[in-house]
């Protein structure tokens, strides 16, 4: 019996937390700063009756992690940017084919192969639209060891729940983080399972009420068929434009009409503070301690971060613009995530930006002169 | 206690960055809170190398050192690139082959110990470095139990070499006694 309370790396907390929510398959191609969600999934999958196959590259490993997650096995493959870049075209596939899967991207510094071991939050804005055309995403971004542990939990969930992809948005700095991890087991965490449904000739007909069909696992029962191109509730491709529209339409509106189960954020002592910092995943260490300075010194100081870094919470965000005199976005990018915050904010606050594209780490005091900048 | 950020440097492949696992997951046995990292890439592989592990009763936010109370440095390089960034009362351990700069030793107390002479001739084994300097470092900042400390070296070590370990790690704690 594994001990409850280890000390582990952001990634291996990442594959415990899948294990503890199901996972029983994993396909990939290894790749820093990843490489050890491969590697622990490799030792921890046979232990528990589930595969794991280093496949010859990134696209290979996500097209047999969808093919497993279609034969009924919940998945996941994990990658960083230059991977990330790879998979793009199968996490379409996924999102039409409404294949659920949990796609792991440890950011690190880009373009191309960049800066293979610095951090970065460069894939924000590719998360979403990486893959062409128009399509649901949700993404989630952890910002410490026991976060990844319970996020990763969610992660399967969502991608079960709504039949989608889901990337898990870390980074280099919580990847490769060691901090105490409560390994909480699966019998305390609520775990969403497909259900025993069988196909009955229409395998993508969805209940009246509902915008997410029963998944029957390939493999048993009848057979139906699975593409990417938009298809009709039998499952087979159409060019009727009725039945695209109501297809992509409730692609769309399975993520849009549940944002209240989806969305996730963590916003602390803003009620009574002239600036917030804007931040998401690893580099919230950063921000939570030049608030520390800042409270030290006797400035307010708050904290907005998304948890559910897509969809963005437009609304949360709207009515933070509207407490606030001064938002300050922090990210390790050129400024991606500002550009979302500066749509909703508008003209209610100042919306402000510090981030880092060299390769190192902001820190607290970096972030604590830009609010001082602004106030 | 005060909150402790401890700097291990030297060469890869001496083992820094398993020493500052192996105290971070004997302070997390001992209920402290902490957190550990290290430099990655090509560094890590013979060049310099840097590890961080910080220790503290109280939830840890940024998880990198700013200046730390402690610098171990295993070689000359890496204390030349990292003696420059400590705070006033930071600790110096090294190893005695290293030439430290006399306002360091003037301002800082250094520890200036035989860890690699050590691990070759006493426990006979070079690879024994990191140990030894793990015993020295909590002899000399008091950080963790010993128990715990024991317990996490065990955990992280080939079967067969328990006794050389241990002993090593009392070495490092005896050296510094010693001093």
């Amino acid at each position: 019996m594994a001990k409850r309370f280890q000390l582990l790396q952001g990634n291996e907390a990442c594959v415990e937390g899948a294990l503890a929510a199901g996972m029983k398959f994993y396909a990939g191609y290894p790749i820093t700063p990843s490489t050890e969600i491969a590697e622990r999934s490799a030792i921890r999958l046979p232990q528990v009756g589930g595969k794991f196959i280093q496949m010859e590259d990134e696209i290979a490993g996500i097209a047999a992690a969808l093919g497993a997650s279609v034969a009924g096995l919940k998945s996941m493959t994990a990658t960083s940017g230059p991977g990330f870049s790879l998979k793009q075209e199968n996490i379409g596939y996924a999102c039409i084919a409404e294949i659920p899967l949990v796609v792991v991207d440890v950011q690190r510094s880009g373009p191309s192969t960049g800066l293979p071991t610095s951090p970065s939050q460069g894939d924000y804005m590719q998360a979403k639209w990486g893959t062409h055309g128009d399509h649901p995403v949700i993404a989630i971004s952890p910002a410490s060891v026991q976060e990844t542990y319970n996020l990763a939990v969610r992660c399967f969930n969502l991608a079960e729940k709504y039949r989608t992809p889901v990337i898990f948005l870390m980074d280099e700095i919580i990847g490769h983080l060691r901090e105490g991890c409560e390994l909480i087991p699966a019998e305390e965490l609520e775990i969403v399972n497909r259900g025993d449904h069988n196909v009955t000739g229409m395998p993508y007909a969805v209940s009246e009420g509902n915008y997410v069909p029963e998944f029957a696992c390939f493999g048993e029962g009848e057979h139906y068929n699975v593409t990417g191109l938009f298809h009709d509730v039998d499952g087979f491709p159409t060019n009727n434009n009725e039945i695209a529209r109501n297809a992509e339409q409730r692609l769309m509106d399975k993520i849009d009409m549940n944002l209240d189960d989806i969305l996730d954020w963590e916003e602390v002592g803003t009620e009574d503070a002239d600036v917030a910092i804007l931040c998401y995943g690893g580099t919230t260490r950063a921000a939570k301690g030049a608030i520390e300075q800042a409270e030290a010194e006797g400035l307010k100081v708050g904290l907005f971060r998304p948890i559910t870094v897509w969809p963005f919470p437009d609304k949360a965000v709207e009515e933070l613009s509207k407490k606030v005199k001064h938002i300050v976005v922090a990210e390790h990018n050129y400024g991606q995530m500002l550009g979302e915050v500066k749509r909703v904010a508008k003209d209610n606050c100042t919306v402000d930006f510090i981030g880092k594209i060299d390769g190192t780490t902001l820190t607290p005091a970096d972030i604590l002169n830009k609010v001082k900048e602004v106030l | 206690m005060k909150k402790a950020e401890l700097r291990f440097t030297g060469s890869g492949g001496q083992g820094v960055i398993l020493a500052t696992i192996i105290l971070a997951e004997a302070a997390y046995e001992d209920k402290l809170q902490t957190v550990q990292s290290q430099s990655y890439g090509p560094e890590a592989r013979g060049g310099l190398c840097k590890a961080e592990c910080i220790i503290d009763e109280k939830p840890i936010t940024y998880t990198k050192v700013g200046l730390p109370t402690l610098l171990l440095s295993l070689t000359q390089a890496s204390l030349d690139k990292y003696v420059k960034d400590l705070q006033d009362d930071a600790v110096i351990v090294v190893d005695s082959e290293i030439t430290v700069p006399e306002e360091v030793k003037a301002s800082h107390k250094v520890i200036s110990i035989p860890i690699i002479q050590s691990a070759v001739e006493v426990i006979k084994n070079p690879m024994a470095a990191n140990i030894i300097s793990l015993g020295a470092v909590n002899e000399a900042m008091k950080l963790v139990s010993q128990e715990s400390l024991e317990e996490a070296v065990l955990n992280h070590i080939p079967k067969g070499t328990e006794e050389l370990n241990i002993n090593a790690l009392h070495l490092g704690a005896q050296l510094v006694k010693e001093q």
